[in-house]
């Protein structure tokens, strides 16, 4: 069983890359979440909004990285969850999800979090206070 | 443009933590932790049952703030908050419901933006906040003006 209270600060999370973005994850997403907003699903209205192609969800993202934590919920649970989206992340991307210990003491662990892509690029940084149990 | 709006609240809306619903969300983001879905690692966990992942409340139902009009386009989601008090349950009710929180504009390489801060709110039936998920929302300089008019 692994456990989330022996990382200490400065250390990381094993790092998980996700597969190339692909339009069935958004499609999947979109249903999933109820969001429709056709930039993520239809080439056309993607270009009409300006954009060179469709974009995933920032939510998306977002959740994917929250699953960093998953494996650790017997200890405690994600209390806080804040991002930035802070760039775009197109179809084929690959995104990497990290999280590195900031702050730490009985009580909860603060980690600095992000979502970066092939070209190094964090599309998504943020923090995650993960409050632990008794 | 919003300043009016702060402080406008939609009426409560009760919700479910659907099964179903967990499932899919927990395949959409690529998550299948069985603490999501199967009910036997449910019971046998420290909350007994079935848990969401944290950004599932997207997914509920929040009801209309009265009067807040949103452009339907030129808008950027720019950050994204959850506080929860607990993991939300499979299976629980939640009351649910939107409020402008704030907001402000600021001049930036792009013209001048909006930003439109809106929490989403979900309380037991007891009215105990369970969670707040708040979201800022950019709005462009073309759009602002457009709605300014």
């Amino acid at each position: 069983m692994t456990t989330i209270r022996e990382w200490q600060v400065g250390q990381s999370l094993p790092e998980v890359t996700l597969p190339p973005v692909s339009r069935l994850d958004l499609i999947k997403y979109a249903g999933a979440s109820g969001d429709y907003n056709p930039i993520h699903t239809i080439d056309d209205e993607a270009k009409k909004a300006g954009l060179p192609g469709i974009i995933a969800h920032g939510m998306w993202t977002m959740g994917n990285l929250a699953k960093l934590f998953t494996p650790y919920y017997e200890e405690g649970f994600v209390q806080d969850y804040f991002v930035r989206f802070q760039s775009m992340v197109f179809l084929n991307d690959v995104v990497t999800l990290k999280a590195t210990v900031k702050e730490k003491d009985d009580k909860a662990i603060r980690f600095m979090v992000a979502a970066v892509n092939q070209h190094g690029k964090e599309v998504i940084k943020g923090e995650a206070v993960f409050s632990l149990y008794e | 443009m919003y300043q009016n709006d702060i402080g406008k609240r939609s009426a409560k809306v009760k919700n479910v933590v659907e099964r179903g619903a967990v499932r899919k969300f927990a395949e959409a983001i690529g998550d299948l932790n069985p603490i999501y879905w199967d009910e036997e690692t449910g019971k046998r966990s420290r909350y007994g049952r079935n848990i969401a992942p944290p950004t599932f409340p997207r997914v509920f139902d929040y009801g209309v703030i009265e009067g807040l009009k949103l452009p339907a386009k030129g808008l950027i989601h720019g950050e994204q908050r959850f506080h929860y008090k607990r993991p939300l349950f499979v299976g629980e009710e939640l009351y649910c419901y939107a409020e402008v929180k704030d907001y402000y504009e600021k001049q930036s390489s792009m013209g001048q933006l909006g930003f439109l801060v809106i929490a989403n709110n979900g309380e037991d039936a007891d009215g105990n906040l369970l969670f707040t998920s708040t979201s800022t929302i950019i709005i462009n300089e073309a759009v602002r003006k457009a709605m300014s008019v």
